[in-house]
């Protein structure tokens, strides 16, 4: 199966009890609080976390009489991601889309519809075996946040409230809407793609993409059709989604409850589906009595932008060399290394560009990004820390490499010298010498130990003479045991295979 | 004293003739003894304006520069927000409403030493051109008060005619200063738009509203355009540019300049004939002293009105949707949200509002939009266009302000369409964004002032202004009616 | 009449209207007056004409992304109609298809 853009791709289909195999058709709107010191229309603060109503002015309030005036920075940092992702950078006006809704405090959004600052573009993702797949954009547009609301009475829920609290804080903050075509064929892959929007919306420093704290939302298209067909089915639109772990849940569940739908004769409705965690499932939340027409027009308080060609190319200049699928790419290209470590080391903000000065110094590629992925990873996930909070000494997998290199330790022990490193912030050398971790490679020393465990272990020997050559396997292990796993695994191995064959 | 004019005002308190303080003191009183009959005012505010006087009159004695309207008591469209004074905009859905800033073209006029004595009555949201539409009731017509003054900046326009104050500042959508101006005989003006900061202006159209002066004369209308125009980082359709002053263009003559005069909006059966006669007599003057007079054609014209009918409605419609009972104005509680805003709105709009709000939605509703709005938008292109074909012919354009004179009280309130042909002669400008001004020329048999309007191209003020004195020279400035005023006690 | 009385009640409902009887039949004949007057544009031919949104052809009107001053809390929830503890207070909201950004649909 090939999309549009004539890659291979690793989609995911599923057979319906008609018999056809159907594919998930998904397109995700993905909407990012701009990383700026004001609000998009107005010098309130744009900041989380405060007190309520503190941050707030007659603009973002839509206070009768007050005018929005766009933040130059939030149309820097719309052009910045546009021209990272290959967009068009163009005229954009702002349209007003009407609605009422209590966190809404002038009852339009100020947005961008028929022309907005980015159009087009694409990002590249990558599957766990490094396959890229690349996903169209429709465009990037940059709108105003809403406020927040606390539902109280009856458990929180906004159906059983007694009566709601509006905060206006996050009133105004500046957003940037980004619309990907139905380019996605499976739940994993949009899961996918999100990961590498944060990364590259980090990577530009465009903003904090914080999911938990509601800076970056994800809503999804997802229709559903036979597999080789190149219609597009009716789509339900999917919210509240607040993980990639739970948009890629709700995406399954929705695939699954399509296919149940339509190989069952009936019809999906065009609606729009919340996703509750609770119950694992994803539910209508079409209005009683709403009819939508946001009756869109040219916002008359604001005048067009026209992106100045010298800004434009000035904001270029800034922007980072590769994107993370990239760099994964150029990484697995020169090192031979697993696409899916490289992966999770480079949606780890910084931690990359120190492995990357790590090699350059002479670190071993594959045991850095192993170590990278995994024990540091786990570290800075068990403390809740970023990796820019490690004071990391440079040279540590510099030196950790040579250990391992020249014998002293087993890539065993290596990992526990990182895990101790991270905890203590001591170099691999000084807790090697400190905890005798060095391994034993003293011939003699071993080979009594192995002799040892030979005797002690009769019918082991037996089975290995009848042909049983894998219990070596146990014996390997018996020795590190009664070396509390110093021994060199290598030598190990080679005395026991002399001393069994004698 | 009650005809003296700002800059004469100024003059007296500048030198240190007259206090700040005699003269705000004065104005209320003649506010508190007229307007009763006349309902200008929504309210006065005597404790902060004789605080404003005072802190101008010690300026003046310690030798400081109170600015160049030192002392000159104005009124303010209550379309207009005021800091910590109740501002409605002629409707029940914002009474009490005390808004936490001060719109900036009230700001500069207080920098240039004016004097804040009160807001004055509008038609509910500027929708209108009696104001009868005010929630509070309407004002009257200071010289026949059994007629309208005009709207939907009535209340200022009366305020001045009435010889209560010499400055007001209005708020023009598609006539509301220049109409009522017209029809109470004063002198009304609508800048460029761009040129006066909109901040703090609450919004009927956006993209049609500018705040312009209304006053006794000319100069002073040149005088506090020239206080209040300006960029303004505030508003993003503030025009950055160099200084607007255009006091050193005033010429009182009209040699040399070519007055076009648009004939779609000077024939016809909507107008009263006392009017063209007034308005053909005014350009006799002209050519007399020297003016040359044309005729050009504005074809589009007759179509301004639709046009005006379907983008201001629209507009207003989303920006008065901003009115829905949760925070701030009025709330009738309902069972829900959604049932409280509709309740709200339902009870604190009136019928013109309501009216507009729905022709507004419709014409941008799902299936509409390009019928009516983006039409009308088009529309507005020709508008344009014409206004260009016209300026090449003539430095100015000119028609009656009004096509009739004040009409009576209630004469026009069940007739909607009707009402909205009094705005006829000054919608056009509006959909252009050029700068236009009404002057007195003449009343009818009856006493009933006639306005006379001049237009100008984009940010051509100075030549507006020029032109406008030009005319004003020739015709005189109608003396206020002084309600109140016992014979003998005033001017 | 160019207007129905459905007409009416469904740009009320848009327009967040709540009609009376009355109110529906009267904006009924008013409307579609004012419609029928506004509805003459449609004869003139605008073919290749741009629309005109804005009076004056400005762009590029930016602000710095420097903070500046905040409304006072206290004084905005004092003209709110409802507050409690430093929020200001709404009825229970019945239709949360609209909510955030991206609405309904
Ligand atoms: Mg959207
Ligand atoms: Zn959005």
């Amino acid at each position: 199966m090939t999309d549009t853009t004539g890659r291979t791709v690793a989609g995911t289909s599923m057979r319906g009890e008609d018999g056809v195999e159907y594919e998930p058709v998904i397109g995700l709107e993905v909407h990012t609080e701009l990383k700026t010191r004001t609000k998009m229309f107005s010098a309130a603060p744009n900041a989380f976390g405060e007190a309520p109503n503190v941050n707030i002015d007659p603009p973002s309030l839509g206070l009768p009489g007050s005018l929005p005036v766009v933040n130059r920075k939030a149309v820097e940092l719309a052009i910045r991601f546009g021209l990272a992702v290959g967009s068009t950078i163009q005229r954009a006006i702002f349209h007003r889309k009407n609605y009422f809704y209590p966190d809404m405090p002038k009852d339009f959004q100020i947005s961008q519809y028929d022309e907005p600052i980015c159009a087009g573009g694409s990002i590249e993702i990558l599957d766990d075996s490094g396959n890229p797949h690349v996903v169209r954009l429709v465009r990037a547009h940059l709108e105003e946040d809403t406020g927040k609301l606390i539902h109280k009475g009856g458990g929180g829920r906004i159906h059983e409230a007694e009566y709601s609290l509006v905060d206006y804080n996050r009133a105004g903050v500046p957003l940037l809407e980004i619309v990907s075509e139905p380019d996605l064929r499976s739940p994993a892959q949009a899961r996918q793609y999100v990961n590498e929007l944060r990364a590259i919306l980090l990577e530009l420093d465009v903003s904090d993409v914080k999911m938990e704290e509601g800076s970056l939302r994800v809503d999804a298209n997802i229709s559903i059709r036979p597999v080789g067909s190149d219609t597009y089915g009716t789509r339900a639109e999917i919210k509240n989604m607040n993980s990639v772990r739970s948009l890629q849940r709700a995406l399954e569940f929705e695939f699954e409850r399509q296919v149940r739908i339509v190989a069952s004769g009936g019809n999906v409705e065009q609606e729009t589906r919340h996703w509750n965690e609770e119950d694992s499932q994803t539910h209508s939340m079409r209005s009683k009595e709403e009819v939508f027409d946001y009756r869109y027009f040219p916002e008359p308080d604001l005048v067009p932008i026209v992106p100045d060609p010298i800004w434009v190319e000035e904001i270029r200049t800034g922007l980072p060399e590769l994107l993370p699928a990239q760099r994964v790419e150029r990484i697995c290209a020169t090192h031979d290394v697993a696409p899916e470590l490289v992966m999770s080391v480079v949606y780890t903000p910084g931690l990359a560009d120190w492995v990357d000065s790590e090699v350059a110094a002479g670190a071993d590629p594959g045991r850095a990004f192993v170590w990278a992925s995994q024990e540091l990873l786990a570290h800075l996930k068990e403390t809740g820390t970023a990796f820019s909070d490690l004071a990391l000494p440079s040279g540590a997998f510099v030196e950790l490499s040579e250990l391992v290199a020249d014998g002293t330790l087993s890539t065993k022990l290596a990992k526990q010298v990182v895990k101790e490193m991270l905890g203590s912030g001591r170099s691999p050398r000084e807790i090697v010498d400190e905890q005798g971790l060095a391994q034993i490679s003293d011939s003699g020393a071993l080979e009594r130990i192995a002799a040892d465990v030979v005797s002690a272990n009769p019918e082991a020997v037996e089975k290995y003479r009848a042909g049983e050559v894998k219990v070596v396997g146990f014996l390997v292990g018996q020795v590190m045991k009664a070396t509390q796993g110093k021994a060199n695994p290598g030598q190990v191995n080679e005395i026991l295979e002399r001393m069994l064959s004698a | 004293m009650t005809s003296e004019t700002a800059l004469e005002i100024a003059r007296s308190v500048r030198s240190g003739d007259r206090s700040a303080v005699d003269v705000v003191t004065e104005a209320l009183a003649r506010i508190e003894a007229g307007d009763r009959d006349v309902a200008a005012f929504l309210r006065t505010t005597p404790a902060r304006s004789l605080e404003a006087a005072r802190r101008i009159d010690s300026l003046v004695s310690g030798g400081g520069d109170p600015g160049p309207l030192a002392g000159v008591p104005v009124a303010v469209k209550d379309v207009l927000c005021t800091e910590g004074v109740e501002t409605t905009c002629g409707s029940k859905i914002l009474a009490g409403w005390e808004p936490p800033y001060t719109a900036t073209a009230v700001t500069r006029l207080e920098a240039a030493g004016a004097v804040v004595v009160g807001k004055t009555n509008m038609d509910e949201f500027a929708m209108g051109s009696s104001t009868e539409n005010s929630a509070f009731g309407p004002t009257r017509n200071p010289h026949d008060l059994e007629r309208v003054p005009g709207g939907s900046s009535g209340g200022s326009a009366a305020a001045v005619a009435a010889g209560f104050v010499p400055v007001a500042l209005g708020s023009d959508t598609g006539g509301s200063i220049r109409q009522p101006a017209s029809l109470c005989g004063i002198v009304g003006m609508k800048p460029t738009y761009g040129r006066v900061s909109r901040y703090g202006l609450v919004a009927f159209a956006s993209s049609l509203d500018q705040i312009g002066p209304m006053t006794l004369d000319v100069a002073d209308a040149a005088a506090v355009y020239t206080a209040i125009a300006g960029h303004d980082p505030l508003d993003a359709t503030s025009i950055p540019d160099v200084s607007p002053d255009v006091k050193g263009d005033l010429h009182d003559d009209v040699e040399g300049l070519t007055f076009g005069v648009i004939r779609e909006l000077s024939e016809g059966d909507a107008f009263d004939p006392a009017v063209l006669e007034a308005f053909r007599r005014t350009l006799a003057a002209i050519e007399g002293a020297g003016g040359r007079v044309v005729e050009v054609s504005l074809p589009s014209a007759e179509h301004a009105l639709s046009a005006y009918y379907l983008i201001a409605p629209a507009e207003a419609s989303s920006n008065l949707a901003r009115f829905d009972g949760m925070r701030y104005g009025l709330r009738i509680e309902g069972d829900s949200a959604e049932e409280t805003n509709r309740r709200t709105r339902e009870a604190g709009f009136g019928d013109e509002v309501k009216r507009r709000i729905m022709l507004g939605t419709y014409a941008l509703s799902a299936g509409y939009y390009d019928a009516y709005y983006a039409k009308a938008q088009r529309v507005r292109t020709l508008v344009i266009r014409d206004f260009v074909d016209a300026y090449s012919e003539a430095d100015v354009l000119c028609s009656p302000t009004s096509p009739t004179v004040a009409f009576g009280l209630g004469e026009r309130l069940d007739n909607p369409l009707a009402m909205y042909q009094s705005d006829l002669c000054t919608i056009p400008t509006n959909l252009a964004g050029h700068p236009a001004i009404s002057v007195w020329c003449g009343d009818d048999a009856s006493g009933l002032p006639i306005g006379f309007q001049v237009l100008a191209p984009e940010l051509e003020e100075a030549r507006l202004f020029r032109a406008a004195a030009g005319v004003e020279a020739l015709v005189g400035f109608k003396e206020p009616a002084c309600p109140g005023v016992l014979p003998g006690e005033g001017a | 009449m160019s207007i129905t009385r459905e007409d009416v009640v469904h740009v009320a409902r848009l327009a967040r209207l709540e009609l009376s009887e009355d109110e529906i039949e009267q904006f009924a004949v008013q409307l579609s007056d004012i419609i029928d007057h506004a509805a003459r544009i449609q004869a003139l031919d605008t073919e290749g004409v741009e629309p005109t949104a804005h009076p004056l052809p400005l762009s590029n009107i930016l602000r710095d992304d420097e903070p500046g001053s905040t409304l006072d809390r206290e004084v905005f929830l004092s003209q709110a109609p409802a507050c409690e503890d430093g929020y200001v207070k709404v009825p229970r909201i019945l239709d949360d298809s609209a909510g955030g950004p991206g609405g309904g649909t």
